[in-house]
Order: C-alpha cells, then structure tokens, then sequence
C-alpha cells in the first residue's frame, strides 16, 4: 500500500519502534551465547554482575540489574553492552534484547546518558504538568542541552510535589514554566539542579498552592505526613482564566449572538 | 475527624530510617515476638483475624493469601510489591523513605507467616532514592541479626533482597511483577494458577503491598483484636490515603477507614484551591472510575466506593476541579494505559489504542457523535476481557467520565468541530463551487 506523506503520518500515530523497517540479515546465523574468552568486559562491570546472579537462586532474575549496570557504563544499552551482559550472564544477546525493549528506563537508543522525567501523569496533567514539559523543551532546545535523555514520563509517585521532574533520579518539585531556564541550564553546567527543592533535601517541604483561606484556619495541625507542608511560602499557580478557550462563549459559531473571535493560523513552515 | 497515625506515628523523628532511632522507638520488638514467642500458625491466625486487607488495591485479606501458601518443607518465596507505579499513589515512597526498617520488619513477619526463606523487595526503578535507603536499612538489618540464617536464635532463616525495577506500569501486576523479577518482559500471567500456590520460580508465592506488610509488626505487637477496633465494618484498621491534583495541600493522610470523604478532600485536603469547585475524583487512583460531587458524603471504605461503581484501590484520591476540560484529561488517561499495556491481550493493546485515537479525533475536532457510542462500546469490551486489570483500569475511569458528563464530550466535540470548521473557510469562490456540487450529488 502507497500511502501519500500526510497519510503515513496518521497512520503512524503510535510511534514505531526503532529498527522496524531496517533490512535482515536473514542468511546469517542468529548471535549465540558469546564465549565469555571472547568478550571483553570491564573488571568493575563484572564483577558487579556476578554479585547480582548471586543474589537469587535462578541468575536470570539479575537482567534488569545487569542491563541497568552495563547501561550506567555505556550509556545505554548498546549491542556492545549487551554482548558483554549476555557473556557473563551466558544468554544471548536477543534475550536481553527482548527484555531492554519492554522497559522504559533501559535505553536501547544513544539518546543521553543523564536522564530528566518529566511527570505529566493524571495527577501532575491537572496542575499544569504539560506547560512545564513544554517549556523544558524549549529550554533544552535553545540551550543546547546534549547528553541528557529528556521525555515526558508516566507517574513517578510524587504527587504531593506536583508537577515534578526527576534528574537522575533526584526529585524536584513543584515546578512551574520559569523554572526551565534554570534546570536546563544547571544540567547542562553539572550543578545540583534545584538545591533545596529536591525530596531528598534535608529539611524539604512541599509549598502549599492557592488560596490558604480554602484551608481550614481553625484546624493548624492539619498538614500531610512526612512534613510536605509548609506554611511561609506560596506556591506561584497560574490563576484560573476562566474556563478553557473552545469553552468560553462565543466561540461556537451555533450560538446565538455569537461574534466570531478567530486566532490566525500559524504560518506553515 | 481527622487523622489516626498508628502506622505514620513516628514518621517525622528524625533519622527514623537508622536502624538505632528504629529500635529506640520499640522497632523489631514485633518480629522478636513473632520469631521467638509465637507459633507461625499463630502469627497468621493473628493476621487472618485482624481483617487486614490488602493496600494494593484489591483489597483481599491479607491473611487469607498467607493461609493459601501451602504447608511442608519447600522453597516459598515473599515478595513486597513497592512498584508502586498507580498514578496517583505516593504513600509507599513515604514509607520507604521515612521507615524502611518498618518494611523490612514487616517482610520477616510475612515470611514467618508464609514460611518463606527467601524475600524480594520489587521497587520501582525510579524511587532511586528510596531505592538506595531500603538498601542501607537492608544491610543494618543484616549485621544486627534480623536477616540471615536462624535470625535471633529461632529456627527460621530469611534473606531479603532489594530488586529494582526498570520503570513499567504493568509490573505493579502480581504476575507481571514475577516475570520481571525472573529476568523476562513483565507480561502478566494467566491465573489460576495463583502466586500462592505456583509464583516466583514456580514456587509458593506471597505477594503484598508495601503498607500491607508495614501494618503487619504493628498487629503482632498489638493484637488483631486492637487492630480490629479502628475502621469501620470489613475495612479494618487505617489506611494511608494519598490525595493530590487540584487540592491546596496534597500528601498522604493516614485515616480510619469510614471517614467522610469530604472529610478527607477538604477538611484534610483543604480542597480546590481558590474556592472552587470539584468536578470529579478519582477515588482509588487513576484506574478507579470518577466520581462526583453528589458522592462526596460518602463514607470512604471498601464497600461504599465499590457500591456507587468505583472502588478504594490503592487509596489514592484525585481531584479534578472544574476548570479542568475531561476530554484531553481521559486523552492523558487513555495515552499512559496504552504506552503501559504489555500487548499481551488483544482487547487491552487495541482497545487502549483505538480509545486514544478516538478521543484524539474528537479533540482535534474530527469527532462525530457516533464516536462516543463507539468509546463506550470498546470500554464495555475491554472489561473483563483480559488476563490483568490495566485494560480495565483505563476502560473504567474514561467509561464513568462518559456516563457522567457526557453532555460536556459532546459539547468540547462540537467546539472542535466548530473550530476546525472555522479554520478550515476556503475564499468564497470554493466555498460556492462546494455548494454547488454539493446540489448536484443530491
């Protein structure tokens, strides 16, 4: 089927994974288990993939912990890492394929060896999670940010800091869009981004967002356990601008009185 | 009412995540007891009467599942379930980072119950941080005797890992959670057979949440018959609710369970902020249905949220406020089950592909009025059609914000389609020529 270039992109709308239309060698032999006198593997990296298959009784169970291991060697988990896992785990190299691929934090693509999620799950989407995504974006684009895996992440259990992010692993929070600048830029210099906003920060507490007086006054004890509560700052939310755009009135072209407001189309580029 | 810590009691001491501040706080006192002083019938006798249910989300008994796992002498496992991954959810990342050793204490009580020697922490591999203090408390417990061959001097060994996951939704799924743990795609398992009798290595498996077995010390110590006296009819003892989304102070609350939900949302909660109002919550995490403000009177158990169509699930509350438009947020709902579905079952991997299109389309405006009888069609054929729960979990939540606004889908459908038309206005000479052959067809 001949599908014209506007077609394809409809047809695509769940992204295809990578390697999909790449030609098969199908004459050669699959890989087989590598022979570990063949294969060279850093001391370090195995050494900590033996202490990992001692760990259970059946050493399958290490391959996330292995392919997570060779992955903060290499970057992500290329054919050379995996060859070296599949060596000492004496596997092959398509079963830790196999498994790479299901898994959102195994990277089987060079996009970054640092990482920062951006939450835009249900709970964060609702607090303006996607314009902080937005923004970062922009951010790293303009600034040149290299070496960093950036992608919009599902929930990362930190609700209560709202919209959030985690840069390798440390979680900031609550965000907004002014703060991009700053994350972008303190990634791309190797500071700490954020200091005193991350969870694991001593003494952190989440700022309490809106109106305090919704809260109830006569009841100060009340705060979340844990200690993400903290009175003396506020929180800078977006004010609510009504309801949303296609909401607001006379914008259906059916309703009575309506004078049509039109936004000009953006110039195709 | 407000909140009942006796499982977050200690939460804010500080360096409660050192062994020596946990047991100056009378830490392991209960898994003393449980190895030393009781009988491991007694231990689960006690649990089985507590009516302790599982925090995960299904709310099954706890003790239940232990009294499943059979008896004799053969390799049975415990495994904690911490990927914990329901949108929505935080409070096990509390716990953990605060109080592993009381996870930990909680893991060697399940194990004496279940008679298992060997025990996995599955942690989510974001909680990196969480990931890491688990780690530590691991190895404290170790060196001081808690862990390890015949802990304490009793007949009982137990050895605890700490797995770390690689970020997938599905893994929260018991069997999911099994094959991940035994180095395969986490693609969840046709049961029966259930963990407990054929699980991880196809032994004899326990499978519990991380606030479940947390519970477990403080009911050894304290009795079932204590335990039992806090909540309300079969949702016994407390529970660690995690509110979030439009509500001025978001983070976990531990109540009894029967408190009002109102209670929770605004009097704990502090509501919408800026005098709003709810629109819909989620009362049990993004996978349980929404409910409205017509339900917020209603007391927060197992059996209330289950009989008005929703359920408590892993006790997380979402609040969406009304200046939130539903379609792009089930469009949201929709995108993360159909990136998470493993593609196992057909019905889940279509249908969460298919309800993302169609809510795409009525968002961009390209919908028609057939396509909401269309959306709640394949819900209806998502439900109970498959091995696990993650293509109900996406069905149930847009199904119930569709019987419930319904009229709001139909409404942002029409401003799509009206602001597509508008933007779609040809010059006039095509407009008329449309016109035209328009006439002529008919």
């Amino acid at each position: 089927m001949s599908a014209s270039p506007e077609d394809q992109g409809r047809l695509r709308a769940v992204p295809l994974p990578p390697g999909w239309d790449e030609p098969v060698a199908i004459e050669e032999d699959p890989a087989t288990i590598p022979d570990p006198a063949q294969v060279e593997v850093p001391d370090a990296l195995r050494a900590e993939i033996e202490r990992l298959m001692s760990l259970y009784p059946d050493r399958h169970s290490a391959t996330l912990p292995a392919l997570d291991a060779a992955q903060k060697v290499h970057g992500w988990c290329s054919p050379e890492a995996m060859r070296q896992v599949a060596a000492v785990m004496q596997v092959t190299p398509a079963y830790l394929s196999s498994v790479a691929t299901f898994y959102d934090m195994l990277r089987t693509e060079p996009s970054g060896t640092r990482y920062l999620y951006v939450c835009t799950s249900v709970a964060c989407y609702v607090r303006n999670a996607k314009s902080v995504y937005d923004a970062l974006e922009l951010e790293a684009a303009a600034q040149g940010l290299e070496g960093v895996e950036l992608r919009e992440f599902e929930c990362l259990g930190a609700c209560d800091m709202a919209p959030m992010a985690s840069v390798d692993g440390r979680y900031v929070g609550p965000l907004t869009d002014d703060d991009a600048a700053e994350v972008v830029a303190a990634m791309k210099e190797g500071r700490e981004v954020l200091p005193g906003r991350g969870l694991p920060d001593p003494g952190y507490r989440v700022p309490v967002a809106g109106d305090q007086a919704a809260g109830p006054p006569e009841e100060p004890d009340v705060h979340p356990a844990g200690g993400t509560w903290k009175e003396a700052e506020l929180l800078d939310v977006p004010e609510a601008e009504g309801p949303p755009p296609h909401k607001r009135e006379g914008l259906h072209p059916l309703d009575p009185g309506t004078s049509i407001v039109r936004e000009e189309p953006e110039e195709p580029s | 009412m407000s909140e009942t810590r006796i499982l977050l009691a200690n939460i804010d001491e500080p360096d409660l995540h050192t062994i020596a501040v946990y047991e100056r706080l009378g830490g392991y006192r209960s898994a003393r007891k449980a190895l030393l002083e009781m009988a491991p019938e007694a231990v689960l006798h006690e649990l089985e009467e507590s009516g302790l249910r599982g925090r995960g989300g299904a709310g099954f008994s706890m003790g239940k599942k232990a009294s499943f796992i059979p008896k004799g002498a053969m390799d049975k496992y415990l495994c904690c379930n911490a990927d914990e991954s329901e949108p929505g959810t935080f409070k096990d990342r509390l716990l953990m980072q605060k109080n592993p050793h009381l996870l930990v204490e909680g893991c060697i009580i399940g194990s004496v119950a279940a008679g298992a020697n060997k025990g996995f922490i599955f942690i989510r591999g974001e909680y990196e941080t969480q990931a890491d203090i688990l780690d530590a408390a691991v190895a404290e417990a170790y060196e001081r005797g808690y862990l390890g061959e015949r802990i304490l001097g009793s007949d009982h060994s137990f050895d605890l890992v700490v797995h770390r996951g690689q970020g997938a939704y599905i893994c929260g799924e018991e069997t999911g959670l099994l094959d991940a743990l035994e180095g395969k795609r986490g693609n969840p398992r046709l049961k029966p057979p259930f963990p407990a009798n054929q699980g991880l290595y196809q032994g004899p498996t326990l499978i519990n949440n991380v606030e479940t077995l947390c519970n477990t010390p403080l009911i050894v110590e304290k009795g079932a018959e204590w335990y039992r006296g806090h909540g309300e009819g079969n949702s016994t003892g407390t529970k660690v609710v995690s509110v979030s989304g439009n509500v001025v102070r978001p983070g976990n609350y531990e109540v009894e369970l029967g408190i009002p939900s109102r209670e929770l949302i605004y009097g704990l909660a502090g509501g919408p902020p800026d005098g709003r109002e709810i629109k819909c919550w989620f009362p049990g995490g993004s996978s349980a249905p929404v409910l409205t403000k017509e339900h917020l009177d209603l007391p927060y158990t197992f059996e209330a949220m289950a009989e008005a169509g929703s359920m408590l699930g892993s006790g997380a509350i979402i609040v969406v406020d009304e200046t939130q438009p539903l379609v792009p947020l089930a469009l949201r709902l929709a995108e993360f089950y159909r990136h998470e579905s493993c593609g196992k079952c057909v019905p889940c991997r279509e249908g969460t592909n298919w309800t993302v299109k169609m809510l795409e389309r009525i968002d961009e405006g390209e919908g028609t009025p057939m396509d909401l009888d269309i959306l709640e069609q394949v819900q209806g054929n998502i439900i109970g059609n498959c091995l696990c729960v993650l293509g109900d979990s996406m069905a149930m939540p847009v199904a119930s914000m569709l019987k419930y606004f319904r009229p709001e889908f139909e409404a942002h459908m029409e401003a799509a389609r009206a602001r597509r038309d508008l933007d779609q206005i040809q010059p006039m000479g095509a407009l008329e020529l449309g016109g035209v052959q328009e006439a002529g067809a008919a």
